[in-house]
């Protein structure tokens, strides 16, 4: 099966991003496709490489990015969504006279297309969010 | 064709449980993830929404909340996040009551 | 890109302007647009809200994004359902809403009404025929 996740919450202010990525590892341990993960709303501060959480917790950021590394995940955040919540890499810093970059490993950011794409292209689409 | 109806709120927090579980058609199944389990318990008066309902609750997110398996609504079947997966994989598309 | 087309049904239940989700959803309808799929839109519980007539946005700063769903006949969008239950609880009527059309090619460009009134029921039925469910 090929999926399409799309998180519409950020991290720890909602589990959406907890159940999304528990789910992506059980489906990627089953031996299915992720074709893309897809961080919309504000769900685009998944992908922020700012992000100190306390030690005796979950590290959702580094969690993600270690996911994409490990199986060479897409993980898409919105550019409309991160440009409105400050999610910077360095296209974007240049385009839009930033003077900083703070995205995580593992991400990029890129169009809405590409969550249609993930739609048209997948079995499935699957989203959390609140 | 079925669909998979995520629920992911408390019914005592919103109308989402009450929307999925009365639009559902035969067929269909309904899981509920996160604060949404608090649905499947028994002696809650939201329980009754599942009447009629193929019900399954994700098991990590009953035990975070202190829930027993004893204390669910007869008939609802508790899954792991790769019971999840063969959920979605089972049904055609997933409704994502938000 | 791959086969036949799917059919997407939008679903929008959330009210405009006390958060983001009514606005960013139709930012991916626009751009969805262009894929050339069956595209539907569906507008059930607080999401009926989002069609009221008459917003004006100035007292609280926003943008108002209303005139955006007018425009959507021309981005080939000709289903949009309307929840009648939906309408009802709220006290509204389908005279509240925007009147939303597309103009049919095939009919000499006949401007005809998009939106579709259907009850929970026929809204289930049309949920069921779909390829990929999107909710926001």
């Amino acid at each position: 099966m090929k999926l399409t996740i799309q998180v519409n919450e950020g991290p720890y202010q909602h589990q959406s991003s907890d159940s999304a990525y528990f789910f992506a590892k059980a489906a990627l341990e089953k031996g299915h496709e992720i074709f893309r993960v897809f961080f919309y709303h504000d769900g685009v501060n998944n992908g922020t490489r700012l992000t100190t959480p306390p030690q005796d917790d979950r590290n959702i950021v580094a969690r993600w990015s270690e996911l994409a590394q490990a199986h060479d995940l897409d993980m898409v955040l919105c550019v409309a969504a991160a440009q409105r919540r400050g999610i910077v890499d360095d296209g974007e810093a240049e385009r839009n006279g930033k003077d900083a970059t703070n995205i995580a490993p593992g991400f990029r950011i890129s169009g809405l297309g590409q969550l249609v794409e993930g739609a048209i292209q997948s079995d499935r689409l699957v989203v959390f969010g609140d | 064709m079925s669909m998979l109806h995520l629920v992911n709120k408390s019914p005592y927090e919103n109308g989402n449980l009450n929307r999925a579980s009365s639009i559902m058609n035969a067929g269909d199944v309904l899981l509920l993830i996160e604060d949404a389990v608090y649905g499947a318990v028994k002696a809650g008066k939201a329980s009754a929404m599942l009447d009629g309902c193929t019900v399954s609750v994700l098991g990590p997110d009953l035990a975070a909340r202190g829930i027993s398996e004893d204390k669910l609504a007869d008939g609802v079947n508790v899954v792991d996040y790769a019971g999840f997966v063969e959920l979605v994989e089972a049904n055609d598309k997933v409704q994502s009551w938000l | 890109m791959s086969g036949a087309t799917k059919k997407f049904l939008f679903i929008n239940r959330k009210a405009p302007y006390g958060t983001i989700y009514a606005w960013e959803s139709l930012e991916v309808v626009l751009i969805g647009a262009a894929f050339e799929q069956d595209v539907s839109l569906a507008f059930m519980d607080d999401g009926v809200y989002e069609l009221v007539k008459g917003q004006d946005t100035a007292g609280i700063g926003m943008k108002n994004f209303s005139p955006t769903y007018s425009a959507l006949g021309d981005y080939e969008i000709t289903k949009i359902y309307v929840e009648k239950e939906s309408l009802e609880e709220r006290g509204l009527t389908l005279e509240d809403l925007q009147h939303l059309v597309w103009e049919d090619e095939d009919d000499d460009w006949a401007e005809r009404d998009s939106i579709h009134l259907v009850s929970r029921a026929e809204l289930g039925t049309v949920m069921a025929e779909q390829d990929v469910l999107f909710n926001f």
